[in-house]
């Protein structure tokens, strides 16, 4: 038992170490400039574009949620109107984020994974190596820069709708004043907020790319090896995104509200 | 010229190879046989590089590249050519773009010249016009074509191929043979063959490389090995199996 233990937490620690050398590659490869931006501008559309709709709806019901239970609670003690304050902070520091990255290690990290799974197992990875080309600076690159920059953006809208949707539920809804709630949420939510929440999702994109890649290329043989390459790249990341949110909250917050 | 020394390579409790020594020069044309799951494959992936040995050394022009990175064997393969046993052509990617892969990565050649080097590969291979297909859409054969074409589009000098005529029907197994066979005699490039079908090594090569137990178990021409009376050629060249070989 002590010895299964131990071995998989090497295990785990091994994984860690080769996303980490897998990071430092694509950084050189970065650097370097030895990627297509064709195949950044093909990813983008579909790993941004393409999880639009899912992330929008994320956020719109989220936010919606947020205000409706925020209210119930609130209205027990007379502050309706901070109402959209605490949905505001919340969906731009936390939920707006942290929702977003995972609905699109959902759909992204799997998809990553998979394809380049298959792509390993039918060895066209070896093929891209036989013909002069670093699968890092082909496959990798393309999709961490995509990841990188789409899911910020995505969540921003995700923010925005949910805000949006809050606000609809609220004042439409449930009779908050309008203008003190508006005035509440602009006076309570800071440049802080939004900012922690945007260098949280560029942290993210990078762990849903390379979370997914990993996987991907270090897939086992045959089509059950896909099926668990694809899981675990969501479950991984998933929970890589879970935890890294908690210490990028400590961490974060203390940093960017230090006077 | 290719050379290995002493290779040796191990996966889990497995001795896949067990110190190969082989000199291959350049122009030659050589077949690797030796029954399934000997380390034919294995060895020829240590050749090109994409895999390196546990102990040993593997030399491409008096250039040692058993322990050189990745991004350093790069620069190596451009020399080599290989089809992969499967074609592993990009699903993705039309046959063009499959053809065309290499040339366009290394960004020397204006895309007029791109294409034409492109549609001569395939015309090599004896595909003009196919270029807008998907590898999908092609048949077996037709994928082992495509491959060919894109492992030789940018001329190399050494050409691997792992077993090329594997589930292919006799005719178009032929076919592929004489294929080879004249790259090899048109290109001038050495040529590796691995494979276990002997009509092939009849038709492709002038040397043969027989493996077994993880070390090169003869190095005969091809007139020798089939006249050859060790048992275990003579089996192997015969297809002739024995109560001990069902049990494996």
């Amino acid at each position: 038992m002590r010895d299964q233990i131990t071995k998989r937490f090497l295990n785990g620690m091994d994984g860690l170490g080769q996303v980490a050398q897998l990071a430092g590659e694509s950084i050189r490869s970065i650097l370097a400039r030895r990627w297509e931006s064709s195949l950044v501008l093909y990813q983008l559309y579909f790993i941004g574009i393409k999880s639009l709709s899912v992330v929008l709806i994320t956020g719109a019901f989220t936010g919606m949620v947020l205000a409706a239970q925020t209210y119930f609670q609130f209205h027990k003690v007379g502050m309706d109107t901070a109402t959209l304050a605490v949905v505001s902070i919340s969906m731009c520091s936390e939920l707006g984020p942290v929702l977003s990255a995972l609905m699109v290690a959902g759909r992204v990290g799997a998809a990553i994974a998979a394809e380049l799974g298959t792509m390993k197992v039918t060895e066209q990875i070896d093929a891209l190596r036989t013909l002069a080309t670093h699968p890092v600076d082909y496959l990798v690159v393309p999709r961490l820069i995509a990841t990188t920059v789409a899911l910020p953006l995505l969540t921003v809208s995700s923010i925005c709708v949910g805000i949006a949707a809050a606000y609809a539920v609220g004042v439409g809804l449930l009779g908050i004043d309008p203008a003190y709630a508006w005035h509440n949420m602009l006076h309570y939510t800071s440049v802080q907020d939004v900012g922690v929440g945007l260098i949280k999702s560029v942290i993210f994109g990078m762990i849903i790319a390379l979370v997914g890649c990993y996987k991907g290329l270090n897939c086992p043989q045959g089509a059950e090896g896909v099926g668990k390459a694809t899981t675990e790249a969501v479950v991984f990341a998933s929970i890589a995104i879970l935890i890294s949110n908690f210490f990028l909250t400590l961490l974060l917050t203390r940093a960017l509200t230090q006077k | 010229m290719i050379e290995t020394r002493g290779i040796k390579k191990r996966f889990g409790s497995q001795q896949v190879l067990n110190g190969v020594d082989l000199r291959i020069e350049p122009g030659e044309a050589v077949a690797i046989i030796g029954r399934s799951g000997c380390g034919k494959s294995i060895l020829l992936k240590h050749l090109i590089g994409l895999l390196s040995p546990d102990e040993g050394e593997v030399f491409i022009n008096d250039r040692n590249i058993a322990h050189l990175t990745e991004r350093e064997l790069l620069g190596v393969r451009k020399e080599f050519g290989l089809l992969f046993q499967s074609a592993a052509l990009f699903d993705s990617l039309t046959v063009h773009e499959n053809v065309a892969f290499a040339l366009r990565r290394e960004g020397k050649l204006t895309a007029g010249e791109i294409d034409r080097r492109t549609e001569e590969a395939l015309e090599r291979v004896e595909l003009p016009g196919t270029g807008s297909k998907r590898p999908a859409e092609l048949s077996g054969g037709m994928r082992k074509r495509v491959g060919l074409a894109r492992a030789i589009v940018y001329r190399p000098q050494i050409i691997l191929y792992d077993e090329p005529t594997t589930g292919l029907d006799p005719v178009v197994s032929d076919s592929i043979d004489q294929l080879i066979r004249r790259l090899c005699e048109q290109l001038k490039a050495t040529t590796i063959v691995v494979t276990h079908d002997m009509r092939s090594v009849r038709t492709v090569a002038k040397r043969v490389l027989m493996l077994h137990q993880g070390t090169i178990y003869t190095n005969s021409s091809v007139t020798d090995l089939f006249a050859s009376t060790d048992p275990l050629i003579h089996h192997f060249v015969n297809g002739i199996s024995t109560p001990r070989d069902i049990l494996f």
